[in-house]
């Protein structure tokens, strides 16, 4: 059986533990969560007491493994239920408002701050000991604030003081959504200071993770070999030291993945950005528990691709692994 | 907070120097600022509520006193309601640094039960174990934390104590999982079940102490992602927000509009605050490294020869005896985890 297979089922064995977590959180809470929501939202009709009782499993409807079942079947076919705040918004619609703008700035941000800072460790850990290295205590220190109180930072020098960048929002108000120039604009415009907060806020662990490898990869045997030959010294540093340093590198990548996406999600609610993040604010705020469980859901089911994906660059940049993939 | 730091810096190193002379010394300097910089924390968390001058929840009615900036009178400025900063954030940092240290407890007690199990039963227990560590390390854990405690009615410190332990052992046990096992068949863990040691014995006497330094870092760790991930809750709201921690504050000033109104002294304490006990945490940890990794020690030992820097030899790879006695099934089942792949790659290196 091969590597990926095997990394497949447990991918589907950790999508399935989420999905069943999610299907149990509003079951095992004590309280009726569906009367404090129709307490909270006096404008929803009965028949949304109905359907948030199905979905939350208050007041018993159908045996426990129907109602999985049924769970299981609404999700598979991207039916979230309705939304309250936004009554009768279904919550799919929300999202799919939403999530292209998370993708795409905490998905550039994300590869820019790890190839950038791979690429910092990478002169760190051969240079170890040089000017590089005289920085880290101040890199640890950028890694150690939290990423929404970067943010605020960040806001209050660059947008509330010096007015250089808009404060927080996605596009500037009074443009319509939609392929101009723009609105293209504006939304790029608006998205450098949380890419900025980003990037600079991950991009010190990416070099630390990075330069402590290589400082190890740099001692193997191999590496000191190739200098012996006299080979070229760039060749040394990314053909022999870097490329075997890239591994682990690249598990820490897919790891931290959940973690970085966390904090991105916070920091969009720093700066007003219209992607999942601020959803969740307005989930968690007004206690709207549909909206909550269904972004719960994309974002793991978001982060297990991406790890899938490493998984297979992992793959396909060691031989070694290729190799065993062969003789399987 | 800059009136107290000159005393405290002098006294926070001292006592460990006059127990043990020479070994805060041969300390890493990372590790001695780490030390200083938790030790200023730690202390203000102890004394902090007790030499706040204000109560952290009174809110001065005189329209003089709101949103004042930093003076003679309020060190740190007051709030738009004129509750004194500082006294908010003395009182914070004791109820942060109480939630991560509870949760850096139980979170790395659990690590270590289900690390040590895991290893030393082998077989299927072990695989089970480790396969819901994997899951629960791959699924994100801010958004669970939410979907949990955000379907709380009622949010208190106890609750998110409970669930951030609940989720913040799977790191820990895998580390430790790796040692035990490299442990496990050592010659000294053999003599000790060759005198007829119970189980239990040989697990809390001869391998539990030697994995002490893993344990400490994982409790670091810990304690690192209790308060990111408790601060970064309050933030939100999801947490009992009439008890002042440094996430409180933060959800206070942010929902009154600080950053709009100015009053950078509202949020920049607090979020300082959180960002120095993290760096303390970090530095701490990265001395810990280095004292069981010489390599990632200061070049000292490095030398340039013909134009490159060559480090001293290698260090023993701990690891590479990890996963080699596995049963069929348990050996099928752990190639479902990452940490294969690695595992089978030190194995192909040094055979």
């Amino acid at each position: 059986m091969s590597f990926i297979l095997r990394r497949l089922v447990f991918y589907i064995v950790a999508a399935w533990v989420a999905l069943t977590v999610n299907f149990f959180i509003p079951r095992a809470m004590p309280g009726n969560a569906v009367q404090s929501i129709m307490a909270k939202f006096p404008n929803l009709q009965p028949s949304a007491y109905q359907a948030l009782e199905a979905m939350l499993g208050v007041g018993h409807p159908g045996s426990i493994w129907s109602q999985y079942v049924s769970y299981l079947d609404h999700v598979f076919h991207l039916n979230f239920g309705t939304d309250v705040t936004q009554y009768p918004a279904p919550v799919s619609t929300l999202l799919a408002e939403t999530i292209p703008w998370t993708l795409t700035l905490v998905g550039t941000a994300t590869v820019i701050a790890f190839v950038v800072g791979t690429g910092l460790g990478i002169v760190a850990g051969w240079r170890h000991g040089g000017a590089l290295d005289r920085v880290l205590p101040g890199l640890m220190f950028l890694q150690a604030i939290p990423y929404f109180f970067f943010a605020l930072i960040l806001l209050e020098l660059f947008a509330a003081k010096l007015h250089v960048f808009p404060l927080g929002q996605g596009y500037a108000q009074g443009l319509v959504p939609g392929w101009h120039a723009d609105f293209i604009g504006s939304a790029i415009y608006h998205s450098l200071l949380p890419a900025l907060t980003i990037v600079l806020t991950s991009i010190a662990g990416w070099m630390l993770q990075m330069r402590n490898v290589m400082i190890t990869t740099v001692g193997e045997d191999y590496v000191i070999a190739a200098q012996a030959k006299g080979l070229p010294r760039r060749r040394v540093i990314f053909t022999y030291a870097a490329r075997n340093a890239l591994l682990p590198q690249l598990q820490g990548f897919a790891l931290a993945l959940g973690f970085v996406v966390s904090g991105a999600l916070i920091m969009e609610i720093v700066f007003s950005y219209p992607g999942i993040g601020l959803l969740l604010l307005t989930a968690v705020t007004s206690s709207d528990y549909p909206l909550m469980q269904a972004i719960f859901l994309v974002i793991t089911f978001a982060v297990l691709i991406a790890n899938m994906v490493v998984d297979l660059i992992i793959v396909l940049s060691d031989p070694r692994a290729r190799a065993r993939e062969a003789t399987r | 907070m800059t009136a107290i730091l000159p005393e405290v810096l002098a006294a926070a190193p001292l006592p460990t120097e006059d127990v043990q002379p020479g070994r805060w010394r041969r300390m890493p300097p990372k590790a001695k600022v780490g030390a200083v910089l938790l030790g200023v924390f730690v202390l203000a968390g102890i004394i902090g509520p007790m030499v706040a001058p204000y109560d952290p929840s009174y809110q001065n009615p005189s329209p003089a006193l709101s949103l004042q900036a930093p003076s003679g009178a309020y060190l740190l400025g007051t709030t738009q309601s004129g509750q004194d900063v500082l006294s908010q954030l003395l009182v914070g940092i004791r109820l942060t640094l109480e939630l991560a240290l509870i949760v850096g407890v139980v979170a790395t007690a659990l690590s270590v039960i289900v690390g040590v199990t895991s290893a030393f039963l082998g077989g299927v227990w072990d695989e089970v174990l480790s396969l819901v560590s994997n899951v629960f390390l791959v699924i994100p854990a801010l958004p669970l934390l939410i979907v949990l405690l955000g379907s709380l009615q009622t949010k208190g410190q106890t609750a998110t104590i409970i669930v951030l332990s609940g989720l913040g052992w799977p790191w820990g046990a895998r580390v430790i999982r790796a040692q035990t096992l490299a442990i496990r068949n050592r010659d000294f863990i053999a003599a000790a079940r060759e005198t007829g040691e119970k189980t239990w014995r040989v697990i809390s006497f001869e391998i539990v102490p030697n994995e002490v330094s893993l344990i400490a870092a994982s409790f670091v760790n810990t304690v690192l992602y209790a308060i990111g991930a408790s601060v970064a809750l309050a933030f939100i709201g999801v947490a009992n927000l009439n008890a002042w921690s440094l996430g409180t504050m933060l959800y206070w000033a942010q929902s009154q509009q600080a950053l709009e109104l100015g009053a950078w002294w509202w949020f920049v304490p607090p979020g300082l605050a959180v960002a120095l006990i993290g760096t303390g945490l970090v530095l701490l940890n990265t001395g810990i490294d280095e004292l069981g990794n010489p390599r990632l020690r200061d070049a000292t030992s490095a030398s340039r020869i013909a134009g490159y820097w060559l480090p001293p030899a290698d260090p023993t790879p701990v690891l590479a005896e990890v996963s080699q006695h596995r049963g069929t099934l348990a050996g099928f089942l752990h190639s479902f985890s990452r940490s294969s792949l690695l595992d089978e790659t030190e194995r192909g290196w040094h055979r």
